[in-house]
C-alpha cells in the first residue's frame, strides 16, 4: 500500500488567508465560483442530478461520524413535488475529542455555506437551517453575521444570482444536549422539542423536517462540496485514501505538545500525526489513542503501527474513523479513570427514551465507579461486558452503542490494568 | 415576581417565529431570548414563554428540562462551567475544578454567598485541544487554563472586566 502524501499537503478547506471570514476576501480568493457554476453553466451542468452525480462520484465519506457517502445520501430525496424540502446542517459537534467545524464557523464560514446551496440546489431545497451547539455562542454570532453577508451579496435569496434558484438560510442554536447531534433528534429539537431520536423508518429523506423530505449533513462534509464543484471529483477522490478520500479536519487533543485541528489528506498513520502534533508531552511514551471521538474503540500503542486514518485502516485494528478527533495518552494515563470518565459522559448525554440505554448507561457508569475506587471484583468486569451485549443494536439510536463499545474494547484491550484494580480475591464463604 | 418581555424582545420572537413554519420551533430561541432577559428560565418564566407563544406550560417546561445551558433556577452573576471531559480530564480539568472549588469556597454546582459565582462540572464543550478550559455564563470560552489564569480570570469578573474573545491560532497558519 502506497502511503499517503501529507507532507506536501496545502490546506484547501482551511488555508492560511487573513481574514478569509470576510465574505469580500472569500470572493476575491474564488469565492461563489462553484455555486454561480452550478446555477448559470447549463453546458457543464445540465441540472441538478448533474451536481449530485458529480458530489456522489467525489465520494465525500460523511465527516460526522457515519462515513455515509454524501451524495448517494442525496440521491434517496424523493422526486419534488412543490411542497417544502429541507437541508439541515449538522453543527451539534459534541462528541468528545471532537472540535472541528468551530474552525470552519471561525475561519472559513462562506465555504460552508456555498457547500451548503449547491447541496440545496442539487436536491431542489429552498429552506436551510443550520443547527449549532448553543455552547458555540461566539461560532453561532458569526454564522449569523456571515449568513447576512452572503444575503445581502445575493449568494442567499430570492433569484440567486440571476437564476431562477431561491433559498432561505437560518442559524438554528442548540441549548446543551449531546444527543441533538444524532440527525432525526437534531429534527425534533430543531422542531422545538425535547431532543428525542425518531424510529427510522421512516428516513429524513421521507419525512424529516415537519414531515417533509430533508437531508442531514454535517457541516465539514458540505464544505467539501464547494471544493469538489470547483475542482471535480477525481481531485477530491485522488487525494489521500482511496476508499475514505479527501481532506480530513483532524482533531488533535490529549497529552501531545502541539494540540488543534490539522487539515491533511486522509489515511496520514497515526503515529504520523502525533509527530504532527509536536509528538508526546514531556518525552513520554505513547501508551493509547482514541482515534475519532470518545465512542470509537480505544487502541494499544502497539497496535498502531503502520495504521492510517481511514476506515479500512483502522477496521483491521478493530477500531473506526468517526469524527477524526484523535484523543491521545502517555504512560501515565490511568486507563480505569478514563473508562469511568467516558462512561460516565453517556450516562449524563442519554435521553432517556430507550431502557437498555437509561439504564444500562447508569449501572456502566456505577460498576466503573465502584471498580475506580478500589471495591471492585473480576466479575464485575464481565458483567460489565454483559451489560455491553444487552445495550447494543437494542435502542431506537446508537447513543447505546457509543456507551457500550469504549467499555467492551477498552476492558478487553486494557483487562490487566482493571483486573489490578480490582480487589485482590473475593471473600471466603464462612 | 411577575415577568414581561420587553417591547425589542417581543420583536426579535416574531423575527423568530418567521424563520418557522409553524410556532414550535421557536421554543429553543425564545427560552434563549427570556434567559438573556432574566438571567434564568425559572418555572415563572417559562410560564411567560408558553403563554408569548401560545404553547402549552407543560411543552416549554418539558423542553426547558431537557437541554443543560437553560438555567431552571437563579445562578450566581457568572457561572463558571468547567470541562472534566475526556480530553480535559487529561489535561488537569478536574485539578481546576478543585482549585476553584477552594478558591470560591464551594462545591460544584453551588454558588458563592454573594451570588457572584456559580461553579459546575460540564461535559465536552468541544475545546478538546485546548484543555482544560471553562465557559463563562453560556458565553466566552476561556482556554489552556492554569491555576494562575483561573486565579486571574476570577479577579477579571469580580472587577466586572469584559472577556475578551480568545482566537487560537490553526496550527499550520503562519500568516493569520
Amino acid at each position: 500500500m502506497s502511503t499517503v502524501d501529507w507532507k506536501n499537503y496545502t490546506p484547501v478547506l482551511l488555508p492560511d488567508i487573513k481574514d478569509l471570514h470576510k465574505i469580500d476576501v472569500y470572493t476575491k480568493n474564488g469565492g461563489y465560483k462553484a455555486l454561480k457554476s452550478v446555477l448559470t453553466d447549463k453546458k457543464k451542468w445540465e441540472g441538478p442530478k448533474a451536481v449530485i452525480d458529480e458530489v456522489k462520484s467525489a465520494n465525500i465519506r460523511g465527516r460526522g461520524g457515519a462515513g455515509f457517502n454524501a451524495g448517494l445520501k442525496w440521491s434517496f430525496m424523493p422526486p419534488a413535488d412543490g411542497g417544502p424540502r429541507y437541508l439541515a446542517c449538522n453543527g451539534d459537534e459534541s462528541e468528545p475529542g471532537t472540535f472541528k467545524d468551530r474552525k470552519i464557523f471561525e475561519y472559513n464560514p462562506h465555504v460552508f455555506i456555498e457547500g451548503a446551496l449547491i447541496a440545496a440546489y442539487a436536491m431542489e431545497i429552498t429552506t436551510i437551517y443550520v443547527y449549532i451547539r448553543g455552547e458555540y455562542k461566539t461560532y453561532i454570532d458569526m454564522m449569523e453575521k456571515a449568513v447576512s453577508d452572503a444575503y445581502d451579496k445575493g449568494f442567499i435569496g430570492k433569484n440567486i444570482l440571476g437564476s431562477d434558484y431561491s433559498v432561505d438560510f437560518y442559524v438554528h442554536s442548540g441549548a446543551g444536549a449531546y444527543i441533538c447531534g444524532e440527525e432525526t433528534s437534531m429534527l425534533e429539537s430543531l422542531e422545538g422539542k425535547r431532543g428525542y431520536p425518531r424510529v427510522k423508518p421512516p428516513f429524513p429523506a421521507q419525512k424529516g423536517l415537519w414531515g417533509r423530505p430533508t437531508t442531514i449533513n454535517n457541516i465539514e462534509t458540505l464544505s467539501h462540496v464547494t471544493g469538489v464543484i470547483n475542482k471535480g471529483a477525481e481531485w477530491f477522490s485522488s487525494i489521500g485514501a482511496k476508499n475514505h478520500p479527501g481532506p480530513v479536519l483532524y482533531g488533535i487533543s490529549g497529552h501531545v505538545n502541539n494540540p488543534g485541528v490539522y487539515e491533511l489528506p486522509s489515511g496520514v498513520p497515526v503515529l504520523d500525526l502525533i509527530e504532527i502534533a509536536g509528538g508526546m508531552r514531556n518525552g513520554k511514551k505513547l501508551k493509547a489513542v482514541i482515534p475519532g471521538g470518545s465512542s470509537t474503540p480505544i487502541l494499544r500503542a502497539d497496535q498502531l503501527d503502520g495504521i492510517t486514518m481511514d476506515s479500512d485502516s483502522l477496521r483491521t485494528v478493530g477500531s473506526m474513523l468517526g469524527t477524526a478527533g484523535i484523543v491521545v495518552m502517555d504512560e501515565d494515563t490511568d486507563i480505569v479513570d478514563v473508562l469511568w470518565r467516558i462512561a460516565h459522559f453517556y450516562h449524563h448525554e442519554s435521553c432517556g427514551q430507550c431502557t437498555p440505554c437509561r439504564e444500562g448507561t447508569g449501572w456502566l457508569e456505577k460498576i466503573l465507579l465502584k471498580i475506580k475506587n478500589g471495591d471492585g471484583e473480576v466479575r464485575d468486569l464481565d458483567l460489565l461486558l454483559d451489560l455491553t451485549t444487552q445495550m447494543e443494536g437494542r435502542t431506537i439510536c446508537a447513543l447505546a452503542d457509543a456507551a457500550a463499545w469504549p467499555v467492551r474494547f477498552t476492558i478487553n484491550r486494557f483487562r490487566d490494568e482493571f483486573e489490578a484494580r480490582c480487589k485482590k480475591k473475593a471473600h471466603a464463604v464462612a | 415576581m411577575a415577568y414581561e418581555f420587553t417591547k425589542e424582545d417581543l420583536q426579535e420572537i416574531e423575527k423568530i417565529k418567521a424563520k418557522y413554519p409553524e410556532v414550535m420551533p421557536a421554543t429553543l430561541p425564545a427560552l434563549w431570548v427570556a434567559q438573556r432577559r432574566f438571567g434564568h428560565v425559572e418555572p415563572e418564566v417559562q410560564r411567560l414563554v408558553a403563554q408569548t407563544l401560545g404553547l402549552p406550560e407543560a411543552h416549554v417546561h418539558g423542553v426547558a428540562n431537557f437541554y443543560t445551558q437553560y438555567y431552571k433556577e437563579k445562578k450566581g452573576k457568572y457561572v463558571l462551567d468547567v470541562c472534566t471531559c475526556l480530553s480535559c480530564q487529561l489535561c488537569g480539568g478536574y485539578d481546576i475544578l478543585h482549585h476553584l472549588e477552594d478558591k470560591l469556597g464551594i462545591k460544584a454546582g453551588e454558588t458563592t454567598k454573594d451570588g457572584t459565582f456559580t461553579l459546575n462540572q460540564v461535559e465536552c464543550l468541544g475545546a478538546c485541544g485546548y484543555a482544560p478550559m471553562l465557559q463563562v455564563t453560556n458565553d466566552k470560552y476561556v482556554n489552556h487554563l492554569t491555576k494562575e489564569k483561573a486565579d486571574e480570570l476570577v479577579e477579571k469578573l469580580k472587577n466586572g472586566e469584559e472577556l475578551e474573545y480568545e482566537q487560537i491560532k490553526m496550527p499550520q497558519h503562519k500568516n493569520i
